[in-house]
């Protein structure tokens, strides 16, 4: 964990004006009392171009702070560029402690995967969503989509499964795969693999969503039920390679595939990179155990 | 190379420095200085405060010189400049018919009040590479008239109107006009929040859209009734003074489109107005967004609006470049998680169809 400092003074912490935090905060406030409902807010323009986590930033803007403990991940790693400019950006402007272990984490803002450590009560775990409308390649226009959920009609969603069905044999979408929120609203989980759809089913977390360039917030409060959808004779499976890691050996985690030729040599490793040192720490060695990939985290003494 | 996505904060900080030298360029050549930006790339300066929508030519001419002329990354870093910026109050609506004109032209009639006023314009030049600009060229300057220019220049619309034959402006079913900046945007969008949003559009998407109303994709049927560039003076009523006070002065291009309107069963045929304003001297822009603006009113006019640029929707949530920008480049962080589950699907299924052609085969066979 590094150590908290001092905010940037040419700036207000965390960057935003208290005014547009304040109207944040309140968004969220409705978000969590609608789950899966997305909430219209006034977005607004960050040092980081729209579509890399400029929803994301402004939520955890609002939400951080001084004693918090902050991890960014991109693709489930804290070393991947976006997730360490983002990370700067925040030591930066809030001057808060940030670490790469899940466990430490009080908010944890992430693209495209949830931590493989179970998270805990207390915690925020803060997507970046491109796509809030998880209706919106099946119908782009707003007027109708809203329209859609108000009434809760779905059926457009559930043709368009069906038909997976029907031509494939099964549902072919393979992330940002939709869920049913308590019930009611049919919510982009943004693209997180389906494999990670099931930890947000009763997540003893706070989930919070922010989609800047399309402006709106949403969220999943704490032991929320959240069913990704399926069908009786086609339940929903949540999919991963069928291999080990090649660092750690893991069987059940998320892996990347690393193409290290190109003779068709390939390796798998974790994608959540602090679930895989963790393992790799307590022993456990996978295929290609000591492979240059397997880097310590920045924050590990040398 | 896997290692290079995963380059983590050296990789950053050097690209950075790279980016610096970049920048420079030969180091024998002087440095750029902001008054030479901003006094010899004026259109440019221009385009930059109209896309961030802030009205700075100092600061303009500096997001210039930081994105090594690209315009579009210019208003960027103006825009992520702005949003940090306080809002003291909001200005009297500008009087457009006071301004101090640079050059007004109207397409309508030969001549009218005020008259026609040329001004500076490539419109008439001939695209010859000027090679004596090669050389560094000396300061030129222009003959002046010895009489000022009328002061009173109304509106051709004005005219029009005068008569009945101009669709009058109502405000938005008496609503405060929308801030975009500051209100999630709400579909179909108020005038205000149209005009707002064309306003700060990218040029390049805006003027597309105008130009595919005259093919047919909008049956527009547009006259250029006036363009007008010029400085105006920007006032605000300050509470503890209760009146006007003048904060400085601006200036603005200003197009107003006059469009057949054929009536309706409640109004009587009659002139519509397209209006475009953008900061600084921008007539092609000023002209697209007039045009768009008159597509946009297709459905209040009880028209047909079946061709994209009357449609609120794909209009206004494309129009802006620094969403567009983002999200198309965006596509290049890494997206090897989504990907992965992507392999792993697109293999199942030929995996599927293998077997489900053998069982073909071994059936067509037996």
């Amino acid at each position: 964990m590094t150590p908290k400092a001092a905010h940037d003074p040419d700036y207000n912490l965390g960057y935003l004006d208290e005014q547009t935090k304040r109207m944040i905060r309140r968004a969220l406030l409705k978000a969590v009392a609608i789950p899966g409902y997305q909430v219209p807010f006034a977005s607004r323009e960050m040092p980081l171009a729209y579509g890399w986590g400029t929803g994301g930033m402004q939520v955890t803007a609002a939400v951080l702070g001084p004693d918090d403990v902050l991890k960014v991940i991109d693709q489930g790693a804290d070393d991947t560029t976006n997730a360490v400019s983002i990370r700067r950006f925040f030591a930066r402007v809030t001057g808060v402690r940030t670490t790469e272990r899940t466990v430490e984490a009080t908010v944890i803002q992430t693209r495209h995967r949830i931590p493989e450590q179970a998270l805990t009560e207390g915690q925020i775990i803060v997507y970046q969503v491109p796509q809030p409308e998880p209706l919106r390649k099946l119908e782009p226009r707003e007027t109708e989509t809203r329209r859609m959920h108000a009434l809760a009609d779905y059926g457009l969603m559930h043709v368009k499964l069906y038909e997976d069905i029907a031509r494939h044999g099964r549902i072919t979408l393979s992330y940002d795969y939709p869920v049913l929120v308590n019930g009611r609203y049919v919510m982009a989980p943004s693209p997180i693999p389906s494999f990670d759809n099931p930890k947000m089913h009763h997540s003893p977390a706070l989930q919070l969503f922010g989609a800047g360039r399309e402006k709106r917030i949403y969220a999943i409060p704490p032991y929320t039920e959240v069913r990704s959808l399926d069908f009786e004779d086609h339940p929903f499976h949540p999919w991963r390679a069928s291999n080990c890691c090649d660092l750690c050996g893991a069987a059940d985690s998320y892996l990347d595939e690393v193409v290290t030729d190109d003779r068709g040599g390939r390796m798998f490793v974790c994608s959540d990179t602090d679930w895989c040192a963790d393992r790799r720490e307590a022993g456990h060695r996978g295929r290609l155990a000591g492979h240059a990939l397997a880097t310590p985290r920045a924050d590990d003494p040398a | 190379m896997y290692v290079a996505v995963k380059g983590g904060e050296r990789a950053i900080e050097n690209s950075h420095a790279v980016l610096a030298e970049a920048r420079r360029g030969d180091a024998a050549v002087p440095p750029l200085t902001l008054p030479q930006i901003a006094g010899q790339l004026g259109l440019a300066v221009d385009r930059v405060m109209a896309e961030a929508s802030l009205y700075d030519r100092e600061l303009a001419a500096l997001a210039i010189k930081q994105a090594q002329g690209d315009l579009v990354e210019g208003a960027f870093l103006l825009r992520a400049y702005r949003t940090t910026l306080p809002r003291f109050c909001a200005s009297l609506p500008v009087e457009t018919e006071r301004m101090v004109v640079e050059r007004r032209i109207s397409a309508t009639y030969k001549d009218l009040p005020g008259g026609q006023v040329l001004g500076p314009t490539y419109d008439y030049t001939h695209r010859l590479l000027d090679f004596s600009l090669a050389a560094e060229g000396d300061a030129t300057s222009a003959p002046r008239a010895d009489t000022p220019l009328n002061a009173t220049m109304p509106h051709v619309t004005s005219l029009l109107g005068a008569e009945g034959l101009m669709r009058p402006e109502a405000p938005d079913q008496e609503r405060e006009p929308a801030d975009v900046t500051r209100d999630p945007p709400r579909f179909p969008a108020d005038r205000s929040a149209r005009l707002q949003t064309l306003a700060r559009g990218d040029e390049g998407f805006v003027l597309a859209m105008g130009y595919s109303t005259q093919r047919g994709y909008g049956g527009a049927h547009p006259f250029a009734g006036e363009i007008r560039h010029g400085s105006v003076a920007v006032e605000i009523v300050p509470e503890e003074l209760g009146f006007p006070i003048t904060i400085g002065d601006i200036m603005v291009t200003e197009c107003e489109m006059v469009n057949q309107f054929k009536g309706s069963r409640t109004e009587k045929p009659q002139f519509t107005r397209g209006y475009g304003l953008v900061f600084g001297h921008g007539e092609r822009k000023a002209m697209g967004m007039a045009l768009v603006d008159r597509a946009l009113m297709a459905a209040e006019l009880g028209e047909d609006a079946v061709h994209p640029a009357q449609d609120h929707e794909f209009v206004l949530s494309h129009c802006d470049n620094v969403e567009s920008s983002g999200f198309v480049q965006h596509l290049k962080l890494p997206h090897y998680v989504d990907f992965q589950s992507e392999l792993e699907l697109v293999r199942r299924l030929r995996a599927e169809a293998d077997l489900r052609m053998a069982e073909q085969q071994r059936e067509a066979a037996e």
